[in-house]
């Protein structure tokens, strides 16, 4: 019997690999290498309703475990990868054993960028969020270094658990990387509104006990949780002689430099025809995504057509909805009020072409921006920012 | 508990028992129904649960919110009859509902 295709990493890029498989046809044993004790299961909740307390753990699986039985695989979860031999294609184990492997998949994630603050909490998976968790009661009080989404999503949650709160972000503005000024804008004046203190600017020198300490200022808490990016898991592929830059690089398919192994989601690198050049994407789409890819490839079937990468955030009574990839714009144009209120849209230009949108409550921008980016649709500003013309009407 | 039917969209049925609490588009996903991507895992981010509902059934079903009703409009193989099945949970009363999964959510 052939050796089976391996897994390694349980996420959901994971999950949707398997469920692709399946649905493509593909007859070999599967094994799934995992360092978590769990299922794959979504991370987007960790930091929203689950860490509320407002969805059980049973549904944070993607499938159940029936799925993976039926699948005619086999579950090595609690179980660390250590090395690839690509010459004998095995993976090794931590527990000393030896995985051969006809194809191999990498889908090994990302994990929070550690700063050299002892004592601090992190945010990426089901154990981090049962350590903080506990800590969110009313009366309590939060720190959260790190103004991302993670960090947001982590102060919105613990506002409405009664939890005192405040946000140290380093750059001057909220969510920097991800977003334009007028959306950073919009987000501290809503965590404002909600309660919390925003300090931007925020350099953090150390964590004293339970007092964070600031150039200028420091600040107690009860807890301190650091969201501060992420870094893919790379190293397994580099140490096996694989090509990284930032992210494990990866073709069109999803393959490898090694055409037997490929890497899906936060650690893989792939060239992105809208961006114009190779970049890494954590985000769910882009999980699933590649892994429908990568089965199809694996199953030698026609590849499903790359779409524009989404993204979302959700924070208090606020959905943004973001689209497309605004690196490079050289226009923004804002749809409606984003100096009041909680709903509004802004579109990014670049050389007359929409390429993104950052989609504060307004479903409408977000939905009809993904296809007009996906045509490389170019649309006058003007009409962009005109609530007169309705989305559905944007077409040039 | 409800038990719903599903048509995939190569005409396939599979009928499936999905636990009251949890959403259409849970029950869905878990047992494999071939069409029903769901991307987002429920957060009525994405539009990519997308059924579509007999005539007889749309006004059984809770109602759509207004962020279900912007995200349908956009939907590319949206008909006047369909649902993001996330946005539905599931009583017993829904037992026996039939769904046609669309082409593609694309």
């Amino acid at each position: 019997m052939a050796d089976p295709l391996v897994i390694i990493g349980a996420g959901q890029a994971a999950s949707q690999l398997m469920a692709s498989l399946a649905q493509d046809g593909f007859q070999g044993e599967i094994c799934l290498v995992g360092d978590e004790p769990h299922l794959p299961y979504q991370r987007p909740p960790l930091s929203k309703k689950f860490l509320a307390g407002e969805l059980a753990l049973d549904r944070l699986y993607v499938k159940p475990a029936a799925f993976y039985e039926k699948a005619g695989s086999r579950l090595l979860l609690g179980q660390r990868a250590e090395r690839i031999d690509r010459a004998g294609r095995a993976v090794l184990l931590a527990d000393g054993s030896r995985l051969p492997y006809s194809t191999l998949v990498l889908a090994t994630g990302s994990r929070p960028r550690e700063l050299p603050l002892p004592g601090a909490f992190y945010l990426r998976n089901i154990a981090d969020v049962d350590a903080i968790r506990g800590q969110l009661a009313p009366g309590k009080s939060l720190v959260v270094i790190g103004g991302g989404y993670i960090g947001l999503e982590l102060a919105a949650v613990a506002m409405k658990l009664g939890v005192a709160v405040t946000v140290l972000e380093q750059a001057p503005r909220l969510m920097a990387r991800g977003v334009g000024p007028v959306v950073s804008q919009f987000y501290a004046r809503l965590h404002g509104e909600e309660g919390v203190v925003i300090r931007t600017g925020a350099m953090v020198r150390g964590l004293d006990g339970k007092r964070v300490v600031c150039e200028g200022a420091q600040y107690d808490a009860d807890i301190v949780v650091v969201g501060a990016g992420a870094v893919p898991n790379v190293e397994l592929a580099r140490e096996a002689g694989l090509a990284v830059e930032d992210g494990i690089v990866i073709d069109a398919q999803c393959r490898t430099d090694d055409a037997s192994i490929y890497a899906i989601g936060d650690c893989a690198s792939q060239h992105h025809d809208l961006a114009g050049r190779r970049l890494r994407l954590e985000s769910v789409h882009n999980a699933l995504e590649q892994a429908r890819i990568a089965a199809a490839a694996i199953c030698g079937r026609k590849p499903p057509a790359v779409q524009v990468p989404w993204f979302w955030t959700d924070q208090y009574d606020v959905k943004m909805q973001m689209a497309g990839l605004s690196a490079g714009h050289d226009l923004a144009v804002v749809r409606g009020d984003a100096e009041r209120g909680r709903s509004f849209a802004v579109f990014y230009l670049r050389e007359g072409t929409l390429i993104a949108v950052d989609a504060i409550n307004r479903a409408p921008e977000f939905m009809m921006s993904k296809q007009l980016i996906a045509e490389r649709a170019k649309i006058d500003p003007a009409r962009l920012g005109d609530e007169g013309v309705a989305m559905k009407d944007m077409r040039n | 508990m409800a038990k719903i039917v599903f048509e995939e969209p190569d005409g396939t049925e599979r009928a499936i028992d999905i636990a009251s609490g949890q959403s259409i588009m849970e029950g869905a996903v878990r047992n494999g129904i071939v069409g029903i991507d769901a991307d987002c895992g429920g957060a009525c981010s994405c539009a990519t649960c997308m059924v579509y509902v007999p005539e007889d059934w749309l006004a059984r079903l809770p109602a759509k919110d207004s962020t279900e009703q912007s995200m349908l409009e956009f939907c590319p193989h949206v008909q006047a009859n369909s649902r993001l099945s996330c946005q539905i949970q599931v009583s017993d009363a829904l037992d026996g509902l039939r769904l046609k999964v669309p082409q593609s959510q694309q």
